[in-house]
């Protein structure tokens, strides 16, 4: 099957530091897929490399099974939004859609575009405002005519790079709403974010990356029970110790207390609940409590990204 | 690309300003004229085409040429060559134009054509703005040329618009320079003002005396050959010169900024 994005050892130094660092990343056709990291880990980087915009050090990326590279770069079929969307401030929002359908194509894919504008604008709801000049656009307005701009072509894959940047809460809703529908219909919809609570609300898989690489991959809801948080009330907290130690995929996050008191423990990989409770039963200590601690997306993320636990 | 190139240009507003204060020069030259007839005794001093106004319409678009040449040329070229590249990474449009996606050799070309064109009709508009302004205020009438001979006037007609388009050929190789200099940064005026800057600094170059050595390399050198067109027989040294140096420049800075451009990674 050909993937929609695949990276392999793809990677880009800047002055000997990597901002992407050896990425293997495949996005499957068909999917949603959310990007998440924070600022600095690499994401617009990586789309760069897939849009042909800068030079990959090493390594490779196809998009919709071709190689992209900046003397090529992608297809037509694909549709972007790199960083903040861009346009001739002096020309309308429609020129501006009508400039870049026009601007390198053959005379058939250059008509279809042009014949699309009307759509596209409609779609992201800037009908009424078309006729007007960018400078006079607010900024979800700008961002609105750059996902216009990227339906253009009826793409098989989106890229957005932020999209949601900009747009308040009922343009954020929209958004999401929007690109879910494309989804369903059948487009690859790439999605970067900083924002988990929204590619935890829209996306069908998510990859997280951080300084430069993928940290964890997955739908959200296994990413999140990666790492379930335990807390369990014992008889016996230096007893209990020792026994979460010798567990494997367990791991002490606190402890309080000598004999009666509170550990806090991280499960991961295959252990669970109910295993480390037989453990400690038949280690002879007595457990009052065991209680999970469902960890949100983002207490994984801060956990993944920056090695840290979130404090409760 | 090229057209799409011209119809963004001409919804500008600094193209047209750019264009009205180019075509003005020729008309500004008229109205002082026929206020103030220049006296024979002023001959001396005075540039050789202004004072044959007063008895010839046709020397208002050749003197126009002459006087726009040096700075407003330069200036479009910054404009339109300069700009060309590094505006488009100052928008950020460069990054939308690139995954449209439109080859960067071939933007570069759309670019380098639209600047010709668009410098091209620049000097159109100061010829019929001469043209116009001199007509009607002096008239036209065979030329003198600067050998003492005379032209019929359709001859001189031909002359003066031979002269447009030399020196637009002539602009070619600063063109080039300014596309280079386009694809070496995201700031726009910081490349409108690099590209202006060789070419006054080309110029001057070509007239101080004591560099003579380095006169046949500079861009700019042979820029007023088309003054060749008026003497008889017509001297072509110059525009040989000129015409030569601009197309060593024209190749090898295309050449350049192709090749800058193709290696670049573009992260405005």
């Amino acid at each position: 099957m050909t993937f929609a994005i695949r990276t392999t050892g793809l990677t880009k130094r800047y002055d000997g530091v990597a901002a992407v660092d050896g990425l293997d990343l495949e996005v499957e056709r068909g999917a949603l897929y959310g990007f998440l990291g924070p600022n600095g880990a690499g994401k617009t980087t990586t789309i760069r490399m897939a849009l042909g915009l800068i030079h990959a050090t090493s390594g490779a990326v196809e998009v919709l099974g071709e190689r992209v590279t900046t003397d090529r770069g992608p297809l037509e079929r694909v549709g972007a939004l790199v960083e903040e969307p861009a346009f001739y401030r002096y020309l309308s929002g429609r020129r501006n859609l009508e400039y870049l359908a026009r601007a390198g194509g053959r005379g058939e894919d250059t008509r279809r575009r042009l014949a699309r504008i009307d759509g596209c604008l409609a779609q992201v709801g800037l009908t009424e405002a078309a006729d007007k000049r960018v400078k006079a656009y607010s900024q979800g307005m700008r961002q609105r005519l750059g996902i216009g701009l990227a339906l253009l072509g009826e793409p098989e894959l989106l890229m957005l790079d932020e999209p949601t940047n900009g747009l308040d809460p009922t343009g954020m809703r929209e958004m999401r709403e929007l690109l879910r529908g494309l989804a369903d219909g059948g487009t690859t919809v790439f999605v970067s974010s900083h924002l988990l609570a929204e590619v935890e609300a829209m996306c069908d898989r998510v990859g997280v990356m951080a300084q430069g690489r993928i940290v964890a991959e997955g739908p959200p809801g296994t990413l999140r029970g990666a790492a379930d948080r335990v807390r369990i009330e014992v008889d016996d907290v230096t007893a209990a110790r020792a026994v979460v130690e010798r567990t494997p995929g367990v791991s002490i996050l606190s402890a309080s207390g000598e004999g009666a008191g509170v550990l806090q423990v991280l499960l991961a990989g295959d252990a669970t609940p109910g295993a480390l409770n037989e453990a400690l039963v038949a280690a002879g200590i007595r457990v009052n409590a065991l209680v999970p601690e469902r960890d949100t997306l983002e207490d994984v993320f801060l956990h993944l990204v920056e090695g840290i636990d979130v404090p409760r | 690309m090229f057209r799409v190139e011209i119809g963004k240009a001409l919804r500008r507003w600094r193209t047209w300003l750019l264009a009205a204060a180019l075509a003005g020069v020729p008309v500004l030259i008229v109205i002082a004229v026929k206020a103030s007839p220049p006296r024979p005794q002023a001959a001396e001093d005075a540039p050789p085409f202004l004072l044959q106004i007063v008895r010839n319409g046709m020397f208002a678009p050749l003197t126009g040429l002459a006087v726009v040449q040096p700075f407003f040329m330069s200036l479009a070229i910054g404009l339109f060559a300069g700009d060309a590249i590094a505006g488009e990474a100052q928008s950020g449009t460069l990054r939308y134009l690139l995954v449209r996606p439109v080859r960067r050799v071939r933007l570069l070309g759309a670019k380098y054509l639209a600047s010709m064109a668009l410098t091209g009709a620049l000097l159109v508009g100061v010829i019929l703005a001469g043209l116009l302004a001199g007509g009607v205020a002096f008239g036209f009438g065979p030329l003198p040329t600067l050998s003492g001979t005379t032209l019929s006037t359709s001859e001189a007609l031909v002359r003066v618009i031979g002269s447009g388009a030399y020196i637009l050929v002539a602009a070619s190789g600063i063109t080039a320079v300014g596309l280079f200099i386009s694809t070496l940064t995201d700031s726009g005026p910081g490349a409108i003002v690099a590209t202006v800057i060789v070419a006054i600094a080309s110029q001057v170059i070509d007239q101080i005396p004591n560099l003579h050595v380095l006169h046949p390399y500079v861009p700019t050198h042979g820029w007023l050959g088309f003054t060749g067109l008026f003497r008889f027989p017509v001297d072509w040294s110059g525009m040989r010169a000129g015409l030569t140096v601009s197309a060593a420049y024209t190749v090898a800075f295309i050449v350049l900024a192709a090749w800058n451009f193709r290696r670049r990674d573009v992260t405005s």
